[in-house]
């Protein structure tokens, strides 16, 4: 396993003071997604405008954090969900921030793109409760552990944040994939204990406000996959297990475990369950109390 | 009028007084009225009610639009001696809050996930006719508040539930209750109303005197704990039910599984009417009553004599060693003529 130290430091020649441009087609990709996750389609036109207007919003500058990122070397995975129960998954090889963002990484962004302080962000882009916890614009919430996850922030500001550290959020399946492992091996789905694991870490409340990276790593030296925070993915709402949990939609994605469990390994698709379902509650603007990111990147982006 | 349609006829009369379409008083025509009520005048919040009290009868009043507000939540309480458990609920009770409208009513129901959840959650309510009961319109992130509206058409007792992923998880820990629907009119007046849930729950130790859901238990069927009103001893003790003697009581039952069928019954006393699996036909003196996992019964008796009188779930062992037993408390002058120690 090759550990890579992707320090993203300001004054990296490339990211520089960079001001990124948006450009119309992420635009209309946001805008996709948006009018997808807001189930109304109604005001496209509207929302269409103000994202156009909106162009210097979603614009960020670039600052220092020093996440170490792992290398995962990628491989194929069988996804909770499948059309088919065979097909396997390729996950090319990636690098994946070993622990999610911090309150203090967080400020850091907010402090460097103002654009996105709480008190400056448009509604589109993250509802009433956008860091609601902080004391102020620039002031952590009260208590608060500056290496404790951020939450309360939208998939719009995750995104953000993640180009503004010449980074992006991980795809559902790269999570997915990390997701599989255990301490010692890169897939421990058919491990009782490490299912259990999981199912028992969900049911803790109050744990986001722990800091980061005091359990144990992963196989890839992944840190707090379970037990802090939901995490947003890129395509957070590409598989949606609606409200309706028990409908015909499980048979059209073939969901494996539909709402009940039928062996004690099941346990394993209880916890991804829970995960899918949470994902699938979500809008793009939404903030809420226990769900933050982590940031990922394609290799190829680091070799540039 | 033919003799199928006299008895039908007669047994919504029995049981509602409502049996005001002398000619066509079907089912499907019914149904179809009630679709039909207009709901007038300003919404208003309804009343809702932790179990054991059911908010006051609709008694004569027209269809009205009402907002039901119900909050899904995630707490530690007491389910047994000095033991907690994680429960999910509604309204932070195990049973939810008691829901009770009219048919004809139109229902603005705003389901909010507590901003401390770790779950989404949503609610599937029996009485709804549309998609998942609701369910589908109600799928809620932390913090959130989801809001949709139905009619209701169909008189009875009936479940509502969380019906999120996974499911049998949300029902297991607690996310059930109770919403009447009484007919035009309402139900006949009687002296006492009560709410009672039964349910089972599947345990493991977590800390030192907490617990929390255990899966494989869960699908076993084999619970720890049988329980009414989400708590051992939630019917015993100061939280005995009462009545006088001479009064009739009405028992609003309902059964939040996840996998049981409860044997209802009484000790001590008979049902003089049951209104089977919470609906519209109307069964008499009844000893023990069926009600399935996701269902309900109303039942009614008069209590005649002073005394204790024992509710439990007659299969019995849930009743005695698992949880599944209440009182009532019924004061007043000894009635010898129907009951007394000794002989002639
Ligand atoms: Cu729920």
């Amino acid at each position: 396993m090759q550990t890579l130290n992707c320090t993203n430091k300001a004054d990296s020649s490339f990211y520089s003071h960079f001001k990124m441009k948006i450009s119309y087609l992420l635009n209309a990709a946001i805008l996709i997604i948006f009018c997808c996750a807001s189930s109304s389609c109604k005001r496209q036109e509207e929302v269409l405008t103000s994202l156009q207007k909106e162009d210097t919003q979603i614009a960020t500058s670039a600052f220092a954090t020093n996440v170490k990122m792992q290398e995962i070397k990628g491989g194929y995975y069988k996804p909770f969900y499948s059309s088919d129960s065979d097909a396997l998954i390729k996950v090319e090889p990636f690098l994946m921030d070993e622990r999610p963002v911090t309150n203090a990484e967080f400020l850091a962004f907010v402090k460097a793109n103002p654009q996105w302080k709480r008190s400056a962000i448009k509604r589109i882009y993250a509802d009433t409760t956008y860091l609601h916890n902080w004391v102020s614009d620039t002031a952590l919430p009260k208590n608060a552990l500056p290496n404790a996850p951020v939450t309360y922030v939208s998939w719009f500001a995750a995104k953000a944040y993640a180009t503004a550290v010449g980074k992006r959020l991980p795809t559902l399946d790269e999570w997915e994939f990390v997701a599989m492992a255990d301490e010692t091996s890169i897939n421990a789905r058919n491990k009782k204990t490490y299912s259990n694991n999981i199912l028992n870490l969900y049911l803790i409340k109050n744990r986001q406000y722990n800091a980061v990276k005091l359990s144990t790593p992963n196989y890839w030296g992944i840190y707090n996959m379970f037990d802090l925070v939901w995490e947003w993915t890129d395509d957070f709402n590409s598989v949606l297990i609606n409200g309706e949990s028990r409908s015909g939609d499980y048979n059209d994605k073939n969901l494996v475990c539909a709402g009940s469990a039928t062996s004690a390994t099941d346990v394993l698709n209880y916890a991804a369950f829970m995960r899918y379902g949470f994902r699938s509650s979500l809008k793009a603007n939404y903030t809420i109390s226990n769900l933050g990111f982590r940031c990922a990147n394609s290799i190829s982006n680091k070799t540039k | 009028m033919s003799n199928k349609l006299i008895i039908p006829c007669l047994i919504v009369a029995l049981v509602f007084g409502a049996c005001t379409n002398n000619s066509d008083s079907s089912q499907n025509s019914s149904k179809q009225s009630a679709a039909d009520m207009v709901a007038e005048g300003k919404p208003e919040v309804a009343e809702i009610t932790a179990a054991p009290k059911v908010p006051a009868p609709i008694g004569n009043r027209p269809p009205k639009k009402l907002i039901v507000n119900l909050e899904t939540t995630e707490i530690e309480a007491v389910i047994a001696d000095s033991l907690k458990y994680t429960f999910w609920t509604f309204n932070n009770t195990v049973p939810g809050s008691f829901i009770r409208v009219r048919e004809g009513d139109e229902v603005e129901l705003h389901l909010k996930n507590a901003a401390n959840s770790v779950m989404p959650h949503d609610i599937d309510l029996h009485a709804v006719n549309g998609p998942g009961g609701g369910a589908a319109a109600t799928f809620t992130a932390p913090g959130k508040e989801s809001v949709f509206t139905f009619k209701a058409i169909n008189p009875g007792l009936y479940v509502y539930h969380c019906a999120a992923a996974p499911v049998p998880m949300h029902i297991a820990n607690g996310m059930y209750g109770l919403i009447l629907v009484e007919p035009a009119g309402g139900l006949k007046k009687v002296d006492r109303e009560y709410y009672i849930m039964q349910g089972e729950f599947y345990t493991k130790t977590k800390s030192a005197g907490l617990l929390e859901f255990n899966n494989d238990k869960g699908n076993a069927e084999n619970p720890d704990y049988v329980l009414f009103n989400g708590k051992k001893g939630s019917l015993l003790g100061a939280n005995t039910l009462e009545a006088k003697v001479g009064e009739t009581i009405r028992l609003f039952i309902g059964n939040g599984g996840p996998n049981l069928t409860s044997s209802f019954h009484v000790i001590g006393e008979i049902f003089d009417n049951v209104y089977v699996e919470g609906g519209t036909t109307v069964n008499h003196n009844v000893q023990t009553t069926v009600i399935p996992a996701g269902g309900s019964a109303i039942v009614e008796f008069k209590v005649n004599v002073p005394g204790e009188y024992v509710l439990v779930d007659h299969s019995i062992f849930r009743a005695f060693n698992k949880g599944a037993i209440g009182k009532i408390k019924v004061t007043g002058d000894a009635n010898p003529k129907l009951y007394k120690q000794g002989g002639f």
